[in-house]
This record gives C-alpha cells, sequence and structure tokens, in this order.
C-alpha cells in the first residue's frame, strides 16, 4: 500500500510535466493543424535556460532559495516563449497554406537544429546539479515520502491549470483563441488578428513546457541536450490520449501516462516503461480514435 | 507594393526600417543571452558558468544589419545592400570572429541577403508571390520529369561505371554505397508516403527489423546472405502487415505518430532484449556475403568457397568487396525504383494514388482502403527490409544507435524534400542531404546543425520539394485537361 501511495505521487507529478508539455502540442495543433515537433527542443531549452539562471544567480549571489526560484521560473518563461514565438515566426508562418507535410519537416529540420545547437553551445555531457531544493514530508511511518519539489511540482501545475483554463474561458485573447481554432477565416473577418493569435499560441506552449522543463531539473537534477525527443513523443502520445486539441485532454493524457509510466516501473521494471506507454497509445488510437475527451471528426467530401 | 515601388523612385522609411531592426536585435538578444552567452562548464566543484558576450554583441550586430538590409531590399533599394552584403560575406573570411559558428552565419547570411538583393535587382521586385513561385517549381518540376527519360540512363550508366573510374578510390566507393542505400531508403518510402499518402515516421523500424534479420540468423543459424536477404524481406513485409493491420484505419496525424512510436517500440526491444539481441552493444562479426555463394572475397577464401580473385585470376585486392557491395546495392536500388515506375500503372498503384488524392470517394468506389494500404505498406517494409539486410553485411557490425528515430527522419527528409512521389528528386535530396555533409565532414560538428537549418531552408524555399511535380498517370486527353488534372494533383 505504502509502496502504492508513492508510485502514485511519482506518477502524478511526472504526469503533470507531461501534461504541461502536451498542452503546447495539444494547442498548436488545435489552431493550424500541425505536430510542433520542436515542441520537446523547446522543453529542453527551457530546462536549459532555468539551469543556467540558477547558476548565473549563484554568480551574482542571490542565494536565497525562493527568491532564485522566482526567477529561475519567470526567466525561464520569458525566455524560452522568445524561442516558442522566433521558432513559429521563422520556422512555420511562410509555411502556413503550403501542403501539409511541409510544416511538419521544417518542424522537424527545427528540433534537430535545436538539439545540435544547445549541444554545441553546452556541451554534449550532461549537466548533473546539486539538489536545490531539499527535504520532504514523509506519511505512514517514513514509508511514504514526498519531496517537496514533486509536492511543488503538484501543486503549481495545478495552479497553471487553473489560470490558464481562466485565460481561454474568460479573456479575450482566449475567446480569440478559440475562434481562430474553430474558423480562422471567419475570425479574420470579424477583426481577429489570427497571426498574433498563433504566436501567442506558440509563447503560451512555450512558457508551460520551460516550466515542465525546470520542474524536470530539479526532480531529477540532471539535464542533458537530448531529454527533449522522448518527452516531447511521450507529451505528444498524452495529448493525442486525451484526445487532440482539447487542453484538459491533454492533462488527464499527461497524467494516464505518468501513472503507466510510474507504476510501470515500481512493479515491472524500468526497462520497458516506453514499450508500455506506446502500446497503451496504439490501443486508445484503434479503440477511440478520438482520444479519450476528444470530440468526433466529422468527414466531409 | 512591388508595383508602386517600380513606378516609383525607392523611398526609404528609415524610422520604420530602424524600428523593425531593432526589434529584431532585441529578439536576438534574448535569444542568444542564455544560451550563447552563458556556457556551462564542467568544474571539479560542480557546475560553472563562463560568459561569452562578445559572441551575443556580434550575433545581435549581424541580425541588426542583415535585417535592415531586408527591409531596404523591399523598399526597392537592392544595388547597394547587393555591394554591402558581399562584402560582409567577404570579411567574413578574414575577420577575426569569435567563433566559427558566427562565421558560418556571417557567410552564410551575407550571401543570402546578396541573392535576394541580386533577385531584386534582375526583376525589379524583392519577392515573387507563393502562386508564382509554386508555378515557376512546378515548370521546374515537369522540365526535369520530361528530362528524367534521358537523365536517368545516363545517372545510371554513370552510377554503374563508378567503381571502373581512374577517381573512384575506396572512400569514394564507400560514400556511393551509403548514396545508393539513402536512395534505396527514399524509394522505399515513397511507395507509402509519395504514392499512398500516409506518413510514416518509423521506417526506419523495417529497416532495423531486416539488419537485425540477418544478423541474427547468421549468428544463430549460421545462414548465408543471399540465404537471409529475402528472408529478411519476408520478416519485415510481415512486421509491417503486423503493424499496419491495426492502425492503418488511423488517419493522417495520427498515423503518424503511431508509426513513430512504432519506431521506438522496435529500437527499445533491441536495447533491452539483451539475451537475444546483444543489447546496445549490437551484434559484431556479421558474415561478409559471398560472390552469389561461388566464392569469397577474402584472401584464402572461406567457407569452403575459393578465393574470388584466383577464381577470376584477379590479382587480390580488398576492393573487390567494396565493388561487389557497390554493385549490389546499386542493383537493390534500380529493382525498388524499377518495381515503383511499373506499378503505378498497374491497379494497386492506380488504388494507391486515388487513395491519396481523395481516400473516401476511393471508398464508395469499391476500393478497400485497408487492404490497398496495407500493400503499400508491407511492399515498402520488404524493401526497407533488404536494405536493413544490406547495411548489416556491409557494416559487419550493427546496434540499436544505428536506426533511431534521425534515421527515419533523414529518409522522409529526402523524399519529402526532393517532392514527393517523385523518383528522380529522391537521387536529387539524397545527394543534398545525405552527399553534401560527407563533403564537409571536416565540419563534423556543424554537420547536423546545419543539416536541420538547411532543412528548414529548404522548406521555406520549395516548400512542395525541389522537384515537385504530377503529370497523372492517365490521361483522358492530351491537352489542357492533362495540365489541369495535374495541376490539382499536388
Amino acid at each position: 500500500m505504502d509502496y502504492f501511495i508513492q508510485q502514485l505521487i511519482n506518477g502524478l507529478s511526472l504526469g503533470a510535466i507531461y501534461g504541461l508539455i502536451a498542452i503546447g502540442y495539444t494547442m498548436v495543433y488545435g489552431i493550424i493543424g500541425m505536430i510542433n515537433f520542436a515542441h520537446g527542443e523547446v522543453y529542453m531549452i527551457g530546462s536549459f535556460i532555468a539551469l543556467i539562471t540558477f547558476l548565473v544567480l549563484g554568480v551574482v549571489g542571490i542565494t536565497w532559495v525562493p527568491l532564485a526560484l522566482l526567477l529561475m521560473l519567470v526567466f525561464a518563461m520569458l525566455l524560452t516563449s522568445v524561442y516558442g514565438w522566433t521558432i513559429e515566426r521563422i520556422a512555420y508562418r511562410p509555411l502556413r497554406n503550403s501542403p501539409r507535410l511541409a510544416p511538419l519537416i521544417s518542424a522537424i529540420g527545427m528540433s534537430i537544429f535545436l538539439q545540435n545547437y544547445v549541444q554545441l553551445l553546452q556541451g554534449a555531457r550532461s549537466k548533473p546539479l546539486q539538489p536545490i531544493v531539499t527535504g520532504s514530508l514523509t506519511f505512514f511511518d517514513g514509508q511514504v515520502t514526498i519531496s517537496y519539489v514533486r509536492l511543488a511540482t503538484i501543486v503549481l501545475t495545478l495552479a497553471l491549470m487553473v489560470g490558464f483554463t481562466q485565460l481561454i474561458q474568460r479573456t479575450s485573447l482566449g475567446r480569440a483563441q478559440r475562434a481562430c481554432e474553430q474558423d480562422k477565416t471567419m475570425a479574420a473577418l470579424l477583426g481577429v488578428n489570427v497571426d498574433r493569435v498563433i504566436s501567442l499560441t506558440f509563447v503560451m506552449g512555450a512558457a508551460l513546457a520551460a516550466v515542465a522543463g525546470m520542474m524536470v531539473m530539479l526532480i531529477y537534477g540532471v539535464i542533458d541536450f537530448y531529454i527533449g525527443f522522448l518527452a516531447g513523443v511521450k507529451a505528444f502520445t498524452a495529448a493525442v490520449l486525451g484526445g487532440i486539441g482539447s487542453l484538459p485532454g491533454a492533462m488527464l493524457g499527461g497524467v494516464i501516462i505518468g501513472l503507466i509510466e510510474a507504476f510501470w516501473s515500481g512493479y515491472v521494471g524500468s526497462e520497458w516503461k516506453d514499450v508500455a506507454t506506446f502500446t497503451i497509445l496504439v490501443m486508445v488510437l484503434i479503440f477511440r480514435p478520438t482520444g479519450l475527451l476528444g470530440r468526433p471528426e466529422i468527414e466531409k467530401v | 507594393m512591388t508595383a508602386i515601388s517600380q513606378t516609383r523612385p525607392p523611398r526609404l522609411d528609415w524610422p520604420a526600417i530602424l524600428r523593425d531592426a531593432g526589434l529584431a536585435a532585441l529578439v536576438a538578444f534574448l535569444l542568444t543571452v542564455p544560451l550563447v552567452g552563458f556556457r556551462t562548464v564542467d568544474r571539479p566543484t560542480g557546475l560553472g558558468i563562463e560568459l561569452h558576450i562578445n559572441e551575443v554583441v556580434a550575433a545581435i550586430a549581424l541580425v541588426f544589419l542583415g535585417r535592415v538590409g531586408l527591409s531596404m531590399i523591399r523598399s526597392g533599394v537592392a544595388l547597394p545592400v547587393l555591394v554591402l552584403s558581399l562584402v560582409v560575406a567577404v570579411a567574413g573570411f578574414f575577420i577575426n570572429l569569435p567563433t566559427e559558428t558566427l562565421r558560418v552565419v556571417m557567410i552564410g547570411g551575407g550571401l543570402v541577403i546578396a541573392i535576394r538583393a541580386l533577385i531584386t535587382v534582375m526583376t525589379h521586385r524583392s519577392k515573387l508571390t507563393q502562386a508564382e513561385r509554386d508555378r515557376r517549381m512546378d515548370r521546374i518540376g515537369a522540365k526535369v520529369q520530361h528530362a528524367s527519360r534521358y537523365l536517368a540512363p545516363v545517372g545510371i550508366l554513370f552510377a554503374a561505371a563508378f567503381p571502373m573510374l581512374p577517381i573512384a578510390d575506396r572512400h569514394l566507393i564507400d560514400i556511393g554505397i551509403l548514396l545508393l542505400t539513402y536512395v534505396m531508403l527514399g524509394w522505399g518510402l515513397n511507395i507509402v508516403v509519395g504514392l499512398a499518402g500516409l506518413l510514416d515516421l518509423g521506417y526506419v523500424a523495417f529497416y532495423a527489423v531486416g539488419a537485425y534479420s540477418y544478423a541474427l540468423l547468421a549468428q544463430y543459424f549460421g545462414m548465408s546472405f543471399w540465404l537471409c536477404l529475402p528472408l529478411a524481406g519476408v520478416l519485415a513485409a510481415l512486421s509491417g502487415v503486423l503493424l499496419g493491420f491495426p492502425v492503418l484505419r488511423l488517419r493522417g496525424d495520427y498515423f503518424a505518430i503511431v508509426t513513430l512510436g512504432f519506431g521506438e517500440i522496435i529500437r527499445i526491444i533491441l536495447v533491452n532484449w539483451y539475451q537475444f539481441t546483444g543489447g546496445p552493444n549490437g551484434i559484431t562479426n556479421i558474415p561478409r556475403p559471398s560472390f552469389f555463394g561461388i566464392a569469397d572475397f577474402s584472401r584464402t577464401g572461406a567457407n569452403g568457397l575459393p578465393p574470388f580473385h584466383s577464381l577470376f585470376g584477379l590479382e587480390f585486392s580488398s576492393l573487390h568487396r567494396i565493388i561487389f557491395l557497390y554493385y549490389l546495392i546499386l542493383i537493390l536500388a534500380l529493382v525498388v525504383n524499377v518495381f515503383t515506375l511499373r506499378i503505378r500503372k498497374l491497379p494497386l498503384g492506380r488504388a494507391w494514388e486515388a487513395l491519396r488524392e481523395d481516400d473516401i470517394a476511393c471508398t464508395s468506389l469499391g476500393i478497400d482502403r485497408t487492404k490497398i494500404k496495407l500493400a503499400a505498406f508491407a511492399i515498402a517494409a520488404m524493401f526497407g527490409g533488404f536494405a536493413g539486410s544490406f547495411f548489416a553485411t556491409r557494416q559487419g557490425f550493427i546496434s540499436p544507435e544505428s536506426f533511431t528515430f534521425i534515421e527515419s527522419a533523414i529518409i522522409l527528409a529526402i523524399v519529402v524534400l526532393g517532392g514527393m512521389g517523385s523518383q528522380m528528386g529522391v537521387v536529387v535530396a539524397t545527394l543534398l542531404v545525405i552527399g553534401l555533409p560527407e563533403a564537409f565532414r571536416e565540419l563534423a560538428d556543424f554537420r547536423m546543425l546545419t543539416f536541420g537549418m538547411g532543412m528548414v531552408l529548404i522548406m521555406l524555399w520549395r516548400p512542395r520539394g525541389l522537384l515537385a511535380h504530377r503529370d497523372p498517370t492517365i490521361v483522358l486527353y492530351k491537352n489542357g485537361a492533362g495540365a489541369a488534372a495535374g495541376e490539382k494533383g499536388a
């Protein structure tokens, strides 16, 4: 039982991270119908920016942990958003009306570029870091430990989700975003600046991915230039699982994938956890092709 | 706007240009500060950080200048920009820059802007519209397609004569083998992506199945390459059917992501099932192919076969085996090509192309969509399997490292960059994607960086691929109607 709860917590925090990345995929897919293959790389860049911010803060002399964490979060989100914006501007916007495969290839190229860009600049070796946030809560006479970082990940994700849902539901930006998702031409006719909305979608997705990247760095204490690929694929899996285009679906899919991975590593063995994830993806797509919370797609001739 | 700039003398709106360039410089600043400006370094005491401020400044300055140059071209002042950008590009060779990357950016950026300026000077307009570009490249594609009747035999003759040429040394023939392997993979994937219109992101899985089939059959049962080659193809096709059967009902991007997942699953199985596959260490000492089971390429002969050189009365040379491998992959690749060209004219191939254009219409005309797609998938998988077992026997060593997603991405890039469905395009794209990086091996570190950027740039420049043009396979009326259908096809 204790072991079960432990895995549950691990799975939830991992799922929160996948969910945060998955939102970027699902929003972009919802609005321009492309797989933003470089999104995993954006997450990796967010993680690196958080790491670099932390090191710079150490040099500058800001060592009070809460302030350092806050600054890391702010800088990671801000600067990663710029990357998200630039990627869209350079690699996707000129291809808005091209054949469907063109933006995908461009995205794959971008992903390869960014990976090697970071590898060249920051080195190929993985970057270990002493734990910044230590300590944990213990329950059941020390049988279950929840580290503060994992707890913070879950809480922060929840808070971001609430804020984000409000943003999409209540603000004019959210309204414009939903309008573009339904019909870009109509939205443009009604005075919505579609280009700006799409840019902002990438910015928001990148900011959330940066949070995920920072949390992963804090939890595992080691990152390298290659972490983006697998996390990206899994987050996309999560987005598909939850029903692509649906925000709660992305979060739900992320949590499910995180739980599967945690329980699979806990009870079966960590070598095969990726196979389990992909198998479940295939199963879901076969039996429920629109995902768990997705709208059925209507075929038109 | 372009029409106006032709009739009116160009006027520069400096405040707007500077504001625009300043914005670009600000973005460049925000992009480069964290990752370029600060470098993490390993120190004995843990991670440290280094400041590289000069690179940030240089990058910002280049972006600013480049942006100003582009704006000036857009307002019609092209000649000074042309001169200046050429000066910058040339200066890039001589000035002492903080890093090589900046030098590449400076020369490359200068040249790109120079080309844009040159086009503007020559055509009096800064930019062609998308439709004009499409039409223009469709014309080029059509020309190449019509010329391929003559180009293809010349190319094949050249490829066949290549090892005999005096310039061909061991290194060049090795590159030739590599290029032909990718051409074959590209042609194989073209069946799925170009003809049947299915986006397959996991083609490398079948390549891996083929490679491991041969390696394992040879290791455990001592079977020869010539026996394993068809077996590898059959096994790869079987795995294609196994995967395809459940997932071919999925549409578009879902299908893409499942094939990607399948590719990863195969790789993970290869890594984790180490008792059987050798795990991350791979399989070594994979036997080399014999000369059709008649002779062996070693000095003394092996497995009861006489040595090749004495059988044919030649001087022993280690090149014989390599030249043999070269011809082997050439023939394999040509088999794929001939197969594709022929099957396009058969009902099956026509069904693929029809399905690609509109699968709902096809279904209502009584085409079994799953079966037809499955055929494309299995056939492409089989060719992937052939290529895989060739790869295994050529390398003599395989490991899961060779079958990562990036491999699938490269093969897909070859197909899409060449122009989907274009056989000639695959060859051209292979030369670009594989050949160019091979030629610049000294730039090892920058190879993949420029490869990724190149993929983006080619897509921006030619979103339909380099040689995209589709003549309909069947034409009702020779003139007019056929051309219209061809344009719609892309």
